[in-house]
């Protein structure tokens, strides 16, 4: 389930010589595109068999994360109300973290030598915030047409693409989530597609090129998109229908089945025939179908997310999560039963039919049936607010009699969206050995006065509210934005 | 040119509106409460008496007449509801089903003056209770699109018939900065407003020759020209929706060459004319939750907007602009606060700023004796998080605790049988 690699080339006895070298070379260090990566590895991954390589051609380092922390001082926060997302809130807790990782949370830990030691009394630790569904480098602000980015929207069916290469690291969104106690989205392609392509996930550090964004490690995902945007896109050449819309999945994974099935021929075989022909939308859909990578589903309709269960149960893949359904509440056991996740907003409804029957009290039920329940935002805005609509849906929960703890209302915006992205083995939560991705802030976070104060991504302080004149400003918003003229700003 | 008088017929319009209501007997005492009346400091353990729609007193040592029906409102907070001057409440059901949205007059000539809203609004929308429950009581509903989008209503949100709900209809003229409807140009839409109201002022002072077809062609219809009447003599404000701050400053000047009452709607960059704003006294509507360049009217977006903007002396009113979460008025005003608005201006600028800046100060936006019985009791701090409308009164009466979306939530809080995939 990691990254995959791509290769630039058609398969050929050649590149399987190189795939041998570069298997080999996996340690070799090599710059990141803007020289701020040393030390990342020159390929995406490296954990798949050599036969999952050989489905892809060689990787030749291309389409791999370039991202590396810097170095930091070990940092020890002291005395703060430490919020683990892992089922314990500490009163007067710790968080210490080194060389990227979470040491130790508790309390009256010692601080290493060279340690910096934050006083964070008063205030509040959580886990960086994760966003599973986000449109940002992909239709970045300004919302120019030259901007936009996120939807291939020239076919229905388009696993071919790959959200990021669409990203433009300079959106100004990037730096605003990170200032909102975000430190990890996944970006993915849009709706107007009943098969969008595949997403990526980022994490919200500065950088010129997407790859020095990319969250090392990640799996992939691919987005899919039920109901009223595909069938209104393509009203004019089909589908125009829902069962136009299934339909067309039905016949992408038919072609899909047997792609994976004339590779799985020639893996297994003696291999001196030339492989078969690579084709980017089968490759994607050929490794949903062997579970490689994880599947999202745009859906808001009860009944429609039960017609893609059945599509999953025809071809035998797993459905990872479920977005932006709104009435994900009426089929909660179903989807509890295949824990099958259900990214969702605290209180958007009726922007369009599909959307009418969303109540605020979704994320209280799903999490009261067993639901791996997510906050997601799908914008600008709401990235910069995941704490407040988490605690706006746990207040919704309680006066409705569902009595959602802290904890589970964290969980919502940090350790379940990790589990979608399937990086829930390195943050979501503040555990020793976890990364330290960590935020301090001002107060208790589910109040709608309070800020980040401090976000931390591997260990490294990447926003600091008494500093802010070392926000992360992106190259856009160099000189272009009035903010030079400005008065100081009222509270910060 | 404030909007202290304002044109005889729609005062009279109103005034029969109101008359018609239907007359509440039962008196309300709420007690023990703290209220915020918004026409002094806060009254801790305050009473609040209700009789036939209207508060008949407010404080600490109010009579409660026998028989009254008694709220013990301890530990809470009583407010007077929230007034959303940024929604289309009673104008759509279904943002993207065409059918059910009433906001927009869609045709070629962006001048739609003439356009009233008020035989638009659906007094049965499903919007009304799930966002009257959320603390919102009164709306300005307004019409959208064009240059000139028409007239928008004051309504309060509870009623059968829109005579029930109607305070107010022209209560104010929507506009928006839209340079794609003028051309393409900014200065185009400069042209294209002067022209209108120079020929407004044309119509007026030649209506018998134009009705005898002696006049020159004008610039729009006779019917949106006649609209534009009230807006031209300064008596109906002009709600312009503009984000730039040169835009601002454009509409800013044609307000001062034709002494017209302007409101600024959105202003992302307000803040960097706030000086200017507060001399010309022209009050801005903010959504608090604004601060990304979404586009190049809008690179100088930040959060602390309303609170620059209320330091520099402008009046401020918030709103969320999305009607199906009107009642995110009050996160949106949290927010503001969070970014440095003082509490209490805050909530003035949710209740008695936008009563006062659109007219209807005498019956709203405060808890005061005489006005209208509109008002919230909350669990706690309206504002925050956790704080939520317990009971909501409009025009003396409580609102029935439901709605569509509750009603959702009541069918599915148990699941009435396994789900079969």
């Amino acid at each position: 389930m990691k990254r995959r690699v791509a290769g630039t080339k058609l398969f050929s006895l050649g590149s399987l010589l190189l795939l041998a070298v570069g298997a080999s070379a996996c340690a070799t260090v090599r710059p990141g595109p803007d020289g701020s990566a040393d030390g990342a590895s020159p390929v995406r991954q490296t954990t798949g068999s050599s036969d999952h390589d050989l489905r892809y051609g060689t990787p030749n380092g291309a389409w791999t994360s370039t991202y590396a922390a810097p170095i930091a001082a070990p940092t020890l926060i002291r005395g703060a109300t430490v919020m683990t997302a892992a089922g314990e809130t500490i009163e007067d807790g710790d968080v210490l973290f080194e060389g990227g990782k979470i040491i130790a949370v508790g309390r009256g830990l010692d601080a290493p030598p060279g340690s910096e030691v934050v006083d964070a009394a008063g205030r509040y630790v959580t886990p960086g915030l994760i966003d599973t569904h986000s449109h940002m480098g992909d239709y970045p602000d300004p919302g120019v047409a030259a901007h936009s980015d996120g939807n291939e929207a020239t076919d229905p069916t388009t696993p071919e693409v790959w959200a990021e290469h669409s990203v433009w690291p300079q959106d100004p969104s990037f730096a605003r989530a990170l200032a909102g106690g975000v430190t990890t989205v996944q970006v993915l392609p849009g709706s107007a597609n009943l098969i969008g392509g595949r997403g990526v996930t980022l994490k919200m550090v500065p950088s010129t090129s997407v790859q020095g964004m990319m969250f090392p490690d990640a799996p992939m995902a691919v987005k899919m998109a039920c109901g009223e945007n595909p069938k209104r896109v393509y009203r004019n050449r089909g589908p125009s229908t829902r069962m136009g819309n299934v339909a067309g999945y039905r016949e992408a994974f038919i072609r899909a089945v047997d792609y994976r099935r004339r590779w799985d021929e020639w893996l297994d075989g003696n291999r001196k025939d030339d492989p078969p022909s690579r084709d980017l939308g089968l490759e994607t859909l050929a490794e949903v179908l062997r579970g490689e990578l994880l599947l999202h589903i745009h859906c808001y309709r009860a009944d429609e997310l039960v017609q893609m269960i059945n599509l999953a149960r025809e071809f035998g893949f797993h459905i990872r999560s479920f977005h932006h359904v709104v009435e994900a509440y009426k089929v909660r056991d179903l989807l509890a039963a295949d824990s099958i996740g259900a990214s969702v907003w605290y209180n958007w409804w009726g922007f369009k039919m599909e959307a009418f029957d969303g109540i605020p009290e979704n994320l209280a039920l799903l999490t009261e049936a067993g639901v791996p329940a997510i906050l997601h935002t799908d914008d600008d805005m709401g990235v910069q607010l995941m704490n407040q609509d988490a605690a706006r849906a746990m207040y919704a929960g309680r006066e409705a009699g569902i009595e959602i703890t802290r904890d589970q209302a964290l969980r919502w915006i940090t350790a379940t969206p990790a589990w979608a992205l399937g990086i829930d083995d390195r943050t979501g939560t503040l555990e020793a050995g976890k990364n330290a991705d960590v935020v301090i802030w001002s107060g208790d976070p589910f109040s709608v006065y309070t800020k980040a104060d401090r976000v931390y991504i591997d260990g490294v302080l990447r926003f600091d509210r008494a500093r802010v004149d070392e926000k992360p400003r992106s190259d856009f918003e160099l000189e272009i934005l009035p903010d030079r003229a400005a008065p100081e700003a009222v509270n910060r | 040119m404030r909007r202290a008088s304002v044109v005889a017929s729609i005062a009279l319009t109103a005034a029969v509106l109101l008359a018609a209501a239907p007359v509440r007997a039962q008196t309300v005492a709420i007690t023990g409460a703290t209220v915020h009346t918004m026409a002094g400091p806060p009254i801790e353990n305050g009473t609040v008496l209700v009789q036939d729609g209207r508060i008949t007193a407010v404080g600490p040592d109010v009579d409660v007449p026998p028989g009254a029906r008694r709220i013990d409102a301890a530990g809470r907070v009583v407010t007077p509801g929230f007034i959303d001057v940024g929604s289309t409440l009673g104008l759509v059901e279904v943002g993207a089903v065409d059918d059910t949205r009433d906001y927009a007059m869609n045709e070629p000539d962006p001048i739609r003056a003439a356009f009233d809203v008020v035989d638009g609004i659906n007094p049965n929308s499903s919007l009304i209770p799930v966002n009257r429950l959320r603390g919102v009581t009164t709306a300005l509903t307004s019409p959208a699109g064009g240059l000139i989008a028409g007239q928008s209503a004051l309504i309060d949100l509870a009623g059968v018939h829109v005579s029930d709900m109607l305070i107010r209809s022209r209560a104010a003229m929507a506009a928006s900065f839209n340079p794609g409807d003028a051309g393409g140009a900014r200065g185009a839409v400069s042209l294209r407003l002067r022209e209108v109201l120079e020929d407004a002022r044309f119509w007026r002072e030649n209506a018998a020759a134009y009705d005898r077809g002696a006049a020159r062609s004008l610039a729009a219809s006779r019917l949106d020209l006649e609209a534009l009447q009230p807006v031209l003599a300064g008596e109906m404000p002009l709600v312009v929706g503009v984000d730039r701050a040169s835009d601002i400053e454009a509409i800013l000047r044609i307000a001062h060459e034709y002494g017209l009452d302007v409101i600024i709607r959105g202003g992302a960059e307000a803040w960097m004319v706030a000086d200017r704003l507060a001399a010309a006294d022209v009050p801005v509507i903010v959504k608090p939750l604004t601060d990304a360049p979404t586009s190049f009217a809008r690179l100088g977006a930040r959060f602390d907007n309303a609170a620059l903007l209320h330091r520099a002396g402008v009046r401020v009113m918030l709103t969320s602009f999305e009607t199906h979460r009107s009642g995110d008025l009050a996160w949106e005003a949290g927010n503001a606060v969070r970014n440095g608005l003082d509490w209490a201006a805050a909530l003035r600028a949710v209740t008695r700023t936008p009563a006062e800046v659109f007219g209807i100060g005498a019956d709203y936006g405060s808890l005061e004796p005489g006005k209208v019985a509109n008002l919230v009791i909350w669990s706690g701090d309206p504002l925050e998080l956790s704080g939520r409308p317990v009971h909501v009164m409009i025009r003396g009466t409580f609102v029935p605790w439901t709605s569509r979306q509750r009603e959702l939530f009541e069918r599915y809080r148990e699941l009435p049988r396994p789900t079969n995939p």
